[in-house]
Order: C-alpha cells, then structure tokens, then sequence
C-alpha cells in the first residue's frame, strides 16, 4: 500500500460571521478524516452547499475569513518535508503552492485573465516558483503544452480565442506545469460537453499517472467518478458519510445516500422512473440531530434521529457512516425501484 | 391537428468583423421540425457547444430574427419587431429556462424581485396577496417555497436551487411551451433528477411541451419523445428519441454516444474514445449533404 500524502484529522472549518450584531456559525467541514495516498485519484463527490468546496479550499491552505479551522490537522507529507495547513504561515504556503500544492479551477473563463495573453499568464503563474525564466522557462513551457496536445501558438492568444475545451486545457497546464505531487481539480469538467469532457478528463488521468501525482478530484457527477476516480469519498452536510474504492461504491454502496447518487444516473438504453431523492441538504448554520441524513432517508429509524453514526471499517478500505448499513441493498441493475427507495 | 410551433427551414448568419475582413458564420443551417398543440412532448435539442442549439432556442424565443425561413408560433410569426402588446401575450407562452442561472438573475436584487415582476406582469394585477400564492405556487412545482426563498439575494443560493427558482419563474404564466436551454448543467446530480423528472409531469401533467436543449445523452434518452443532434449549425439526426439513440447512424451521434461516460464499468479507468470515430465526425463539418428519410421514421444526413 502506497503512502499517505495527505492526513485529515478530525477536521472543522467553520464560517464564523457576524453581521450587525448576529452572529452565525455556519458548520461547513464538521469533523472529517480521511487520507489520500500517493498516486491515486481520490473523487469526491457531494451536493452544492454540503460543504465539499469548504474542506477542498481547507486542503487548498486557501483559508481565508469567514472561514477558520477550529479544530483537527490537515498534514502533508511532500518532498520537502512535511507541511500542516492549519498553522502555516503565508511564507509556508507560498513555499509549496504550485510546487507540491496545485489546484485545477473551475470555469476556465474567468480564471484566465481576458486581456493577458496565455503565455503572460503562464509566466505570472509558474515562473517563480519553477525559479526560471527567459527562453528556459519558455522551452520547458512549451514541452509541457505539447504534452497536453497544446500547440505552442497558445502562448501568443488570448483567452477568448480558445475554444471551451483548450482553456480548460490550459488551465490544466497552468496547474501541473510545475510537476506538483498534489492536485485539486474541483470540478474541472463541469459546463463542457460530452466530447471535449472525456477528452480532458483522459487527459487529466494520462497526466497524473506520467507525474505519479495524487489527484482530489470533485466533482457532483457520479459518472465522472466512476471513470476516474480510485476511490470515492461522499460528503454530506459536512460530513464524510462514506468511502470507498470506486467498484464497490458503485456497485455494493453502504450508505443510503451513496445508493441513491448510484441509481439516480441515467443511463442510455433504460427509461424506467429515476427516483429523485426528496428534501434538501440541511442548513450547515442548523444541521439536524443526530444521522445528518436521516431527514431525507428511507432507511431511518429511532437511533438515527438521536445518535449520529461514526464512519467505520466495513470491508477492505471501505467505511461507512450509517447505522443500518447491512440493511443498504445497491439499487442500479435491479428490475424495479427497490430495496431502500422503495 | 394543430401545430403549436412549426420552425421552417430556418438559417442564421452572424457576421464578424468590421470593414475589413468581415466573416460569416453560419450558426444554424435550414432547421426544421414542429411541434403539434394536442400532443405535449419533450423535444430536445442536442449538440456540443457552438453546434447552433442556443441560436436556434433564441429564435424561437423571438430574441434573435431568422437570416432565412420563418418561425410560426400558432400560426403566427415570431418576429423581434412585434408589437409591446403582441410580445406580451407571445412571453406568455413562450418561457425560457437559461443555462446558467447566476447570469439570469440580478445579483443586486432580491431573487423574489426578479419572481415578482415576471407575476405581476402576466397576471396584470398588483394584488401582493395574488401574487405571492402564485410565486409560492410556481416554487412548490420545483420543490421550494416562498418562505425559503423571500429575502435571499442570487449568491445565497447554491447554483442548483437558483436554477429550480429560474424554472419556477418561468412557469408563473403557466406557459404550454417552456424552452428550457441546457437547464440541468449547473444542477447537482442528486437534483438533477428531481429538474428532470419534473420537466416530465410539466409534460404529462400540465399538458407543457418542453424544447430541452442539452449535450446530456442520459438524460435525453430518458425524458424525451423525440430529438435533433446537430453538428456546426446542420441537423444531422432526427427522429424518436429512443431509435436514435438506441443505434445511432450519423458518424457525430455515433461519437456522441461513445463520449457518454458509462458506469457500468466503474472503476476501470476506461476513458480512451476511439480516434477513428473523432476524425469521421469531424471530416463531415462542413458538407452540406441532406436530410434523408429511413424507414424506421428518422432522418439521417447522408453526404455526396
């Protein structure tokens, strides 16, 4: 088993605000642990407003107020020595962002700057930390488009004169061009179409496994998981609810909620009734008692209302946060909306 | 029978550039299909980006005139030019659901406000009382309320519940055609279901035809009756949704349907698509070729 590169313990981020005189905890990361090892594609998956973009800015050490870490550690262990977000200081963080901490954005068209061209961009970016510049910097630049199958005219345009997929692609560039050890792409493909999504996402996977880097990768659509993702890792209201290698998730889900993300995709070739899970997320300012599920579930009974579930082992690398997880049966293959959506 | 809309052989040219070196570009290509009143359907319109989708929804909405051809609403042409009453009475059938909410709403104003004047527009009265039951109405239909979304402003909301609150103004005039433009994209999974089940009992339901404009395959597949695929402005392949999807013909479908990430293999890390298939797609941008009847009720582009 491969190392750790990152350790979450117990982690609490909370957006503490106060406006005229209210004041406000919203509980966005409530208590997660987990680890993401080197060389793998840990997905992520949860809804808007469950906190999973919260705990990716937390891993990101892009930590400003309202939001505070409260309580727990997020250790790194890179190459040049360990690095813990919760007490670094801006020197520490500048030290490994870009270097051994990267991050792919979401939207490409506003993290691009419209009236610099690419190549300014790209030297805003990386030049520093790659400590080069000139014609070196470039040269290195442009064997690492070509890997992305970049031409190196892009260097020379502007944002605007890329097509969806080209910016993503650049941004990607922008992202790994340093060879870091750990990447976040929070929803990297969201907004393309089907052609240019699969064509970035081989290329994000083709690119991870070239530089042996360990890639969180967030993002709501389960498919997308299912195609690169080593293991997946939900996150409800704030909670890691549960965790597993991508094929038993899919297909031996031990969380109710994880059971219905499974068998809510829709799927060419089968038009029976999708159910769609009622309610909403809770509220992070007022989360309710208890299993943060158990509002929406249909698995729910008494204990759930009362004592929330810790995440435990319940098979190889596999942990769930739920009470009656010998009671979730896999929805997708089943002839009928069975089991726990019945 | 009668046709609700009937889109008849319709272009769109955008012209670019200024006295030196102008260009066309031809956005959409002789499209043409119509719906019928009695029947409601789910139509959809699928195609990647810059494939003309958005062009064509626009000037079904009467936002943008036709280069050539005509677009007939209930046998009434749909013109820019309209006059304030006549474009009135056309909004009120005629409501778009646009791809990205937080453009659709007034991020200075109150998403109520935005809810409010679309209310008091089309049901012409200034009664609060009338018109707060039928916001509360329009966002039961999409699974909120009004006492959730009063006094919220855009960036409050996730992107999900905004867009259900942009459908939910839309159905405020209770429109029979809704022209819904890639509404799931910003949506979460576990949502998206819930948007698109319920565009399937607006149709059942309410008896509202729906233009759904998406690249989502699965989701086409699942709530459509019958779609378009197009490629750079042509309609490639039209015909029941099922057919065509199910074995589609034209090389672009066929790409199509390879790109849709499946998860029966999930865990595999199967993402390679293969290249041959890119390239026959896109060695036909920019044939002409026509449309041809098949047996089996679709029609398929045929070149040379």
């Amino acid at each position: 088993m491969a190392e750790d590169i990152v350790k979450v313990e117990g982690l609490k981020a909370y957006y503490q605000m106060n406006y005229f005189g209210v004041s406000r905890e919203v509980r966005a990361v409530d208590g997660i642990t987990m680890t993401v090892r080197k060389g793998e594609v840990y997905g992520i998956a949860g809804e808007s407003s469950s906190g999973k973009t919260s705990f990716i800015k937390v891993l990101a050490a892009a930590i400003r107020p309202p939001l505070r870490v409260v309580e727990g550690s997020v250790k790194f262990d890179f190459k040049n020595g360990p690095f813990e977000v919760a007490t670094a200081t801006p020197r520490e963080i500048e030290a490994v962002r870009w270097k051994h901490l990267s991050y792919i954005m979401q939207g490409s068209m506003s993290v691009l700057n419209p009236v610099r061209r690419i190549g300014r961009t790209f030297h805003d970016f990386a030049s520093r930390p790659m400590g080069l510049t000139g014609k070196a910097f470039e040269d290195r630049v442009i064997a690492h488009l070509a890997r992305l199958k970049l031409p190196p005219e892009v260097l020379k345009a502007y944002p605007h004169e890329l097509s969806g997929g080209m910016r993503q692609r650049v941004t990607i560039g922008l992202a790994t061009v340093c060879h870091p050890e750990f990447i976040i792409a929070d929803e990297p493909t969201t907004a393309l179409d089907v052609v240019v999504q699969k064509e970035v996402l081989s290329l994000i996977r083709d690119i991870q496994k070239e530089m042996n880097a360990a890639v969180v990768f967030v993002t709501h659509d389960m498919s997308v998981h299912a195609n690169v993702a080593d293991r997946v890792g939900i996150i409800y209201a704030g909670r890691l609810v549960e965790e597993g290698p991508t094929r038993d998730m899919f297909f031996a889900p031990k969380h109710p909620y994880t059971a219905h993300l499974v068998a809510s995709l829709p799927r060419i070739g089968d038009t029976k009734q999708r159910p769609a899970l009622e309610g909403r997320p809770p509220n992070l300012a007022d989360p309710p008692q208890g299993c943060r599920f158990h509002p929406r579930c249909p698995l729910a009974v008494d204990k759930c209302r009362q004592e929330a579930p810790p995440l435990e082992q319940v098979g190889p690398d596999h942990r769930t946060a739920c009470w009656r997880w010998q009671d979730v049966k896999p929805l997708v293959g089943a002839s009928a909306p069975s089991g726990v959506m019945a | 029978m009668t046709t609700l809309l009937d889109v008849r052989d319709v272009s769109k040219h955008f012209t670019m550039g200024g006295i030196f070196g102008r260009k066309t570009v031809n956005a959409v290509m002789d499209a043409r299909f119509s719906l019928s009143a009695e029947n409601p359907e789910i139509f959809t319109i699928i195609g990647e980006s810059g494939s003309g989708k958005t062009t064509l929804a626009r000037m079904i909405l009467g936002l943008e005139d036709p280069s050539e051809g005509e677009i007939l609403f209930r046998g009434k042409k749909v013109t820019r030019h309209a006059g304030r009453a006549e474009k009135l009475a056309f909004m009120s059938q005629v409501q778009p659901v646009f791809q990205n909410p937080f453009e659709a709403f007034n991020p200075l104003k109150k998403i109520e406000r935005y809810l409010e004047s679309t209310a008091r527009r089309f049901l012409q009265t200034r009664d609060t009382a009338v018109i707060d039951r039928a916001m509360d109405e329009a966002l039961q239909k999409v699974g909120l309320s009004l006492k959730e979304v009063r006094g919220r402003f855009p960036h409050e909301m996730s992107g999900g519940q905004l867009q259900r609150c942009a459908i939910a103004r839309a159905l405020i005039p209770n429109p029979p055609l809704l022209i819904a433009d890639e509404p799931v994209s910003m949506v979460d999974a576990s949502l998206r279901m819930s948007i698109v089940n319920l565009l399937k009992s607006l149709r059942d339901d309410l008896k509202v035809s729906v233009i759904y404009i998406t690249h989502d395959l699965a989701t086409a597949y699942y709530i459509s009756n019958r779609l378009i695929i197009m490629q750079r402005g042509r309609i490639v392949e039209m015909g029941d949704a099922r057919t065509v999807l199910d074995s589609p013909q034209h090389p672009y479908s066929k790409l199509l349907k390879a790109s849709v990430l499946s998860t029966d293999d999930a865990g595999d890390g199967k993402l390679e698509t293969d290249p041959g298939m890119v390239t026959a797609a896109n060695g036909l941008v920019g044939q002409a070729g026509k449309l041809v009847a098949r047996p089996d009720g679709r029609e398929v582009r045929v070149y040379g």
